[in-house]
């Protein structure tokens, strides 16, 4: 039977993210909180495999209390076990704080049960970083594939794993041994559906709660804002864009009336790209 | 099979109140909600009315996000460019507790839903009840849109809102007169603290509410409202649908122009638009009430109609229903009786010794009458309003001469006789 671990974060919905008009602060409160979009790719795929080859899913997720909603979630999508890891000590971690608490306790779940697999979202849509799967990597020493579209196939037997991986150009085929850690790309499948059944389930389990020492950590220095190099200078709304798109008439709807006319305009506004593109041409 | 002592169907107040009530009583309750979370579907002005939710919960005031408490009430009639009115503003007001709140109902619908979780009810978001499940005239549970989707209980309390998909579906009720249905859109528009403050003259906490009647509607019947928020102002308008479709108005038009009238600029200028909503309000009143009750199932909030149009008072008729129909099925329940209809007719003698049935009947005609007599909307608010203007330009006109065109001014727009008739109409129905 194959364990697979999904890491999740509880994210605040950023479609609805408000920025405040006068402190130009991000204004949390009433915005939902919502498991990051691109980790729900990650736990499809981990339900996927379980259905296909059987298997023991389990999510961890490192946060504030509340984050329990994110993991119940989870569990109502069919995830057999939840872990939540919660103390004050995480508070104000970066990516590498994050990435060393949450390998740690997967260092513990490993414990009880050998763990075949690791998934994880390409990124987070609040941080953007996409650091904290390859920090729980390379901590645990996995197989690391990231940016993966599908999962071709997948040997319990020979403990192996066949994937495709987007990468600039083109997609690559890659095959690794397990354990690995996967980052899912966006689109790669959809989120099922719960059924009643797991949604009561998931309301009725109680979802684990790790602290720093269930989470096998002892190295304070390692977690929180003392473990976290990464400083947060400046926190500001972008200016709003000011140019206004302009419309353009042209003789007639011909594709070279139509190319003419947007290139002469471009090249009356900016004289500097006409310089350069017949540079460019007369090489 | 998945059985449970109740079933609540919508996460509102009055869906929130029923099941907080039955699961702190110890009962197994399981609260179903169409929105991705609870509030998500959820629109309101927003007053909160303190003593509806104090009767629930009694700590609210320390818990519960609020905004500001009222101090303030302003009762406007407009014309085009003018409006007469009256404010009341007390001191008393100021005295805990307060009775009046704004809320953001986003942020007090999540609250109130924790307090439901804490309180033990299951509560299970984005799933749609799609029928209820009979045996025979009885309702033993619903049948949802997911997979192995029944869930079954001794009661299902329908608290699914003002279109009551599945009421209707059952037969409880009767597709929606647009008559009885008026439609509101609302705006959030942010203003920072001390601009806000500044303006409607009032410290940190207080709050200010003004209620407008007259030409801002288009000559619809309805009404519109300007709430203040801690750091923005809700102002929107509502009408009946049946006047909407007949005057082929879109609401968002007559928001904008509201917006544009120039007691209402000055107020709002500035303001940010942060949120646009819009919610359909039952208004029939007792007239278009449905059945509230049957073997095993009652129905509160919205879906029964229980509005008071006149006080704009929902919310805290939707608390008071679904806290009343979880007061009665405790209360069969310690009896060791079953959820029969003759037995949960208590719940309709409960609501009847209520401020709900009460203020209900009060009021029955006035829905008939605003409608038959759009010259509340129209022409008084004129009247009145041009009879201000004449009295408070000094022209040298004296002031016998200005009394005398004032009164001419009413008894050409309405006759004598339909001045006293619709005072006698206004008398009867307020009586």
């Amino acid at each position: 039977m194959l364990h697979i671990v999904v890491c999740i974060k509880q994210v605040p919905d950023s479609a609805q993210i408000r920025v405040h008009p006068v402190t130009n602060t991000i204004m949390r409160q009433g915005v939902p909180a919502i498991i990051n979009p691109y980790d729900l790719y990650a736990l499809e795929e981990a339900l996927r495999i379980k259905d296909k080859f059987g298997g023991f899913v389990t999510v961890i997720t490192m946060g504030p209390p509340q984050a329990e909603n994110a993991l119940r979630k989870a569990l109502s999508f069919g995830a057999d076990d939840a872990i939540l890891v919660t103390d004050r000590a995480f508070a104000g971690a970066d990516t590498l704080a994050t990435s060393f608490a949450l390998a740690s306790a997967i260092r513990q779940i490993e414990k009880n049960m050998p763990v075949d697999m690791i998934f994880c979202g390409k990124q987070t849509i609040d941080g953007d970083t996409a650091q904290v799967g390859p920090g729980i990597a390379k901590r645990l020493n996995l197989e690391l594939l990231t940016y993966i579209s599908s999962i071709t196939s997948v040997s319990a037997g020979k403990k192996e794993i066949v994937v495709q991986r987007r990468s600039e150009g083109g997609v690559q085929v890659l095959k690794t041994r397990l354990p690995c850690l996967v980052t899912m790309l966006e689109g790669s499948n959809e989120m099922r559906f719960a059924t009643m059944p797991n949604m009561i389930r998931a309301a009725r389990t109680t979802v684990k709660r790790w602290d720093r020492i269930a989470a096998g950590i002892e190295d304070v220095t390692k977690i929180g804002l003392k473990g976290s190099p990464t400083v947060v200078s400046k926190v500001f709304a972008p200016s709003p864009k000011t140019v206004k798109a302009e419309i353009v008439q042209t003789e007639s709807n011909e594709p070279q009336d139509l190319v003419g006319s947007l290139l002469m305009r471009m090249f009356t506004k900016f004289p500097h790209v006409r310089e350069e593109l017949e540079k460019s041409a007369t090489v | 099979m998945e059985k449970f002592d109740a079933i609540v169907v919508g996460a509102g107040p009055s869906g929130n109140a029923a099941a907080y009530t039955l699961a702190k009583a110890g009962l197994s309750v399981i609260q179903i909600e169409r929105g991705e979370y609870p509030g998500s579907k959820n629109v309101q002005g927003a007053i909160l009315y303190s003593d509806a939710l104090e009767r629930i919960i009694p700590e609210f005031r320390d818990e519960a996000p609020l905004e500001r408490h009222i101090i303030e009430q302003r009762m406007w009639v407009l014309d085009d460019d003018s409006y007469i009115g009256t404010h009341y503003r007390s001191d008393a007001f100021n005295q805990v507790p307060y009775n009046r709140y704004t809320i953001l109902r986003t942020q007090f619908d999540k609250w109130f839903s924790e307090k439901v979780s804490q309180a033990g009810a299951m509560v299970i978001c984005e799933t749609t009840v799609t029928d209820l499940i009979m045996d025979g005239q009885r309702v033993v549970g619903v049948r949802t849109d997911r997979e192995n989707g029944d869930v079954f209980a001794d009661i299902v309390i329908l608290a699914d809102g003002v279109n009551s998909l599945l009421a209707k579906k059952a037969g409880f009720h009767p597709e929606l007169n647009p008559g009885d249905v008026a439609l509101a859109v609302k705006e959030i528009l942010f203003l920072p603290q001390e601009t806000l403050e500044s303006r409607f003259n009032v410290k940190e906490g207080e709050g200010v509410v003004i209620e407008m009647i007259g030409k801002i509607t288009q000559g619809l019947m309805g009404t519109g409202f300007l709430y203040t928020n801690n750091e923005s102002l809700t102002i929107g308008v509502g009408c009946m649908l049946s006047d909407f479709k007949e005057a082929r108005i879109p609401p968002y038009l007559m928001l904008e122009m509201m917006k544009n009238h120039p007691a209402i600029k000055p107020l709002i200028e500035g303001g940010e638009m942060k949120e646009y909503t819009a919610h359909l309000i039952p208004e029939g009143g007792l007239k278009a009430m449905p059945q509230v009750y049957g073997d095993g199932w009652m129905i509160v909030g919205d879906s029964g109609m229980f509005v008071n149009a006149v006080h704009r008072e929902g919310s805290n008729l939707a608390m008071t229903t679904g806290r009343l129909a979880a007061e009665t099925v405790l209360e069969l329940k310690q009896a060791g009786k079953d959820m029969s209809k003759s037995n949960l007719a208590a719940y309709r003698t409960r609501l009847d010794d209520s401020f709900v049935m009460k203020d209900l009947s009060k009021y029955k005609d006035m829905p008939g009458i605003f409608h038959a007599n759009p010259q509340f909307f129209t022409t008084y608010p004129e009247l009145v309003n041009n009879a201000a203007k004449t009295m408070l330009t000094v022209d040298g006109v004296d002031k016998k001469s200005k009394e005398r065109e004032i009164l001419k001014s009413f008894t050409s727009s309405r006759s004598l006789l339909g001045l006293m008739g619709d005072a006698y109409k206004m008398w009867r129905a307020l009586r």
